[in-house]
Formats: structure tokens, sequence, C-alpha cells
């Protein structure tokens, strides 16, 4: 597909982000069209959630803009990143449900609070969007008495409860058995071609990268190695990416590349 | 060492600055908020109104009798060397008004509710939900601090009149069994030397104790890093650092009123 002809919804400049000495996210700079799905996929500890919460304002950034729509959300006030953010949804990793209040409490607390429907409107809402994501007869479950798959789902529910342009999603399919990781890639799915949700997915995970993405960028010790197709990706010659994808324990990724020995750190 | 001290000092400064911008943020959403489509929502409060102030009744009230009883008994002893065993009445009534319940009131307080604010939100922060509030667009000040913040401030004072009242119950009891004073007189004596004065010092202490807990254990709780046992430092620190103040609070405000002869 010809992507030049394409809306960017998500545009990142040089962004830089440093916490305390490390650079976690080094000089990235990429596109997320309108309706794709974008993955984010790297090493535990290379800098995709940092890149995630620098998206949704979190984070603000050292250096680089982030565009959203065309506005520079590092250079807004609060009040305007809120604005923003209200076409925002994420799932988060430990779904991030509110404990004090059940499922369908949950999903209507983005509803309740910035809309100004009935309550029995947002019931039916609720309904639709638990429904949708295969929970209807669990709303006045709490979150601590269903399992997390099912905590992924009711998130998932809270975070298109006001449809939303854009969904996050920080490890939607971690710490969950094949077929619920395969439930929720069909969400994600369905939410992107359905709806034409924007998806930024961030995970590591290679069986969801290859089902759902329409672009994939990896990024390794928080620079980007490369960006672009998943089948671009699958035949890349880099390095790095051919031992993520293939999970290979030598490589250039090298967790044990300190030059000393155990035995010369014992001896000094 | 210079070094050292130079950090605490640092880091409590950059505390005492955050606590007063959470103390700004929240008068905001509570002043200002309303007027910006944002208004406080009541069944929170009064959720919190519950659990801070109508489940601390019955320890204040425990807290106080005994108090009461404690207080008439070591004045009786000082008092009857004088022959002055009826003021027993009077010294119980102001000293528990100006100065027990108060500072009593709000240190169970700050130990019941104040160590639950902080565990709750610290949990809150270290599982993302504060996060998930704020990609929700949702304030965490307006939609955690203000509830909490509004049930305290007007919860304690309350409880302190609890307290006031069962601490004069105990002195009462103690008054007309061991020392064998009538009950018309007690009672009498007990409100002869009790000025209005003496109970809204009294409860405009709790007042300031009251932003003082909330304050605290929300900061505490907003700031929580690390885990399980981040969530444990916070409660620990919001429980000593509220203590502390109180009773430095407390200080202070007893000098205010005895030098301004409120």
């Amino acid at each position: 597909m010809d992507n030049s002809q394409r809306e960017v919804i998500i545009s990142l400049k040089n962004v830089t982000k440093v916490l305390g000495s490390v650079r976690v996210i080094d000089n990235v700079s990429f596109d997320i069209y309108k309706g794709d799905i974008f993955v984010i996929m790297g090493c535990s500890g290379s800098g995709k959630s940092t890149l995630l919460r620098l998206m949704t304002g979190i984070l603000k950034p050292d250096e680089g803009n982030i565009f959203i729509h065309g506005r520079d959300i590092t250079k807004i006030s609060g009040k305007e990143l809120d604005e923003i953010r209200r076409n925002f949804g994420m799932l988060f990793q430990y779904s991030a449900l509110l404990d004090s209040l059940d499922v369908e409490e949950n999903v209507a607390l983005p509803l309740r609070e910035h809309t100004k429907l009935d309550d029995h409107i947002i019931k039916i809402i609720v309904k639709l969007k638990l429904s949708l994501v295969g929970l209807k007869g669990f709303e006045s479950y709490y979150p601590s008495e269903i399992s997390g798959g099912m905590k992924k789902r009711a998130g998932l529910a809270r975070a298109i409860a006001l449809d939303p342009e854009i969904v996050f999603y920080d490890e939607p399919t971690s710490g969950l058995d094949p077929v619920v990781a395969g439930i929720i890639d069909k969400l994600i799915m369905d939410l992107s071609r359905k709806l034409l949700i924007t998806s930024v997915v961030v995970t590591h995970d290679m069986q969801s990268v290859f089902r759902i993405a329409d672009r994939v960028v990896m990024i390794h010790k928080g620079e980007v190695i490369q960006v672009g197709a998943p089948e671009e990706i699958r035949n890349s010659s880099n390095p790095y990416i051919q031992q993520f994808i293939n999970g290979r324990p030598e490589g250039p990724i090298d967790f044990f590349k300190e030059d000393t020995s155990i035995l010369e750190d014992l001896l000094k | 060492m210079i070094e050292s001290v130079g950090r605490f000092i640092i880091a409590t400064l950059e505390a005492v600055g955050g606590v007063l911008g959470l103390f700004v943020d929240t008068l905001y959403w509570i002043f200002v908020g309303p007027f910006r489509n944002k208004p406080p929502r009541l069944r929170p409060i009064f959720y919190q109104m519950v659990f801070a102030g109508v489940r601390s009744v019955l320890i204040v009230f425990f807290v106080a009798i005994f108090t009461g009883m404690v207080l008439a008994m070591q004045t009786a002893y000082q008092l009857e060397k004088m022959g002055a065993v009826i003021y027993v009445a009077s010294l119980v009534a102001v000293s528990l008004c100006r100065e027990l319940s108060p500072v009593l009131t709000a240190l169970v307080v700050a130990g019941r509710v104040g160590s639950a604010i902080s565990a709750e939100l610290g949990s809150m922060k270290v599982t993302e939900q504060i996060e998930a509030l704020e990609t929700m667009a949702i304030n965490p000040v307006r939609f955690l601090v203000v509830p909490r913040f509004i049930a305290l401030f007007f919860m304690l004072p309350a409880l302190t009149i609890v307290g006031d009242i069962s601490g004069m119950l105990g002195g009462f009891f103690i008054g007309t069994t061991s020392l064998h004073l009538s009950p018309d007189l007690y009672i009498h004596t007990n409100f002869k030397y009790l000025a209005l004065k003496d109970i809204y010092t009294g409860l405009t202490k709790a007042f300031v104790f009251a932003v003082i807990i909330a304050l605290i254990a929300c900061f505490e709780g907003l700031n929580t890093k690390g885990g399980a046992e981040g969530v444990g430092r916070a409660t620990t620190r919001s429980v000593v650092i509220s203590f502390v103040l109180i009773i430095l609070a407390d200080c202070l405000l007893t000098a205010i009123f005895y030098f301004s002869n409120v």
C-alpha cells in the first residue's frame, strides 16, 4: 500500500527521553496511519512501554515532538491534553481496573465523567461494550473476582467505552493462555476493521505480531531498528530482528555482554 | 555529611512543595471546578464520610471515655491535697475540649483513616490505576483526593465533639462513683467553667488536623513507588508524618490561642 497518500494520525519526530542517566528513548521517529494496527515490538526493557507513555502524554519527552492529529502534545496545556485524551482508549498490561468499582461501573466510568448521558443509556452502552468483548452477565463482579483474561477484556470494554479514535494496548496478550490471547487479538482486529479505530500495540508476542499487524516497528535499547510491514520485518536481514523473531539466545541482542567473567568479579 | 544534610533538606523542601501543590489543586477542584462543569460527586463523599466518620465513632468513644476517667483520677489525686476535688469536673471538661479530645481524635483518625487512604491510593498507584485515570482524562485529585479531603474536613470536628462528650462522661462516671461527688454538683461545675471559646478553639484545631491528615495521606499515597513494599512504606510515612505534624500544629495553635487570649 502506498503510505504517502494516507492520513497520519500519530507522528513522532526525533523523540528522546532520559530517565536517570539512561537514554530510554533515543531519537525515535515514525508515523502511524489512520485505521492501522501499529505494533511496537522489542525486548523487555527496550523502551516500548515508555514510548506508549510518551504517546499518551503521561511522560513528557526531553527532546523532540509528538503530534496527534497534527497537534504537538509536548507543547500543550494539561486541559488541552485532556481534550485529546478523550479520543484515546488504553488497555493496560494488568488491566488497571479500579478495584473499588465493579465491572459495570468501571466501564461506565469514562461515560459518567465525560458525557451527560442518562444513567439508563449509560447502562445500555455498557451492556453493548461488554457483549462486544464477551463479558455479558459479569456486570456486578468486582475485578478481584474475575480471571486475568476477563480483566483484560473488561479493560478493553472500558477503553472503547467512549468510541475512541485511537486505542493503545500495553502487552494485551502477555500472561494469557493461547486461546484467550487469540480472542484478544481477534477483538483488536475487529475493532480496527469494523470501527476503523487506530490501534497502537506494544507486545513481544511474535505470534500475535504477525497475526494482527499492519505495520511494525522494532525497538532496541530505545532506538528504532526498522519500521515496515510485517512481511518486510519477517524477511529482514537485520540480525537484531532475526534474533528477536526467532527467539535465539545468541546474537547481537545480548543480556550477558559484560566483558568481565564471573570468576574475575569474584576474585576482585 | 554536609552532602547528606543538603540532600535531606532538598527532599524535605520538595515534599513540602508537593503537599502545598496538592492543597492548591484540591482547593481548585472544590471551589473552581464546579464552575467549570466538574462538580465533586456526592456519592463518593458520603461513602468516605461513612468510612472516616461513622466507623470511627466507637474507637473515638472508647479512647475519650477512658482518657476522661484517667484525667479525673489523676487530677483528683492532686486536688484532694488542697480539698478542691469538686474542681475535677471543670478541669476535665476544659482540658478535654481545648486540648485532649481534638489531639487524641486526630491521632486515632490518622492511624485508622490516614493509613487506609495511603494504602489504598498507594496500591492504586503501583497497579497503574492512577495512570489509567489520567489516560481517561479523569483528574486523580478531583476523583480521589477531593472526596477524602471533604469527608475528613467535616468528620474530624464531628468526631471531636463525640470525643468531648464521651470524655466528660468518663469524668462524670469517676466523679460520681469513686470521688463521691453528687451528680448535680458535678454537672453544674462541669459547665460552670467551660466557656464556648474552649469548645471552638478545640474545633478549630480539629479542622486544621483534618487538613493535615487528608493531605499527607493522599500525598504519600499518590507518590508511592515500588510495589507492595512501597505501599507499606507510604503507609508508615503517612502515619508518622501526620502524627508529628498534628502535635506540632497543636503546639502552634495553642500558642496562638494563648497569646491572643482567645
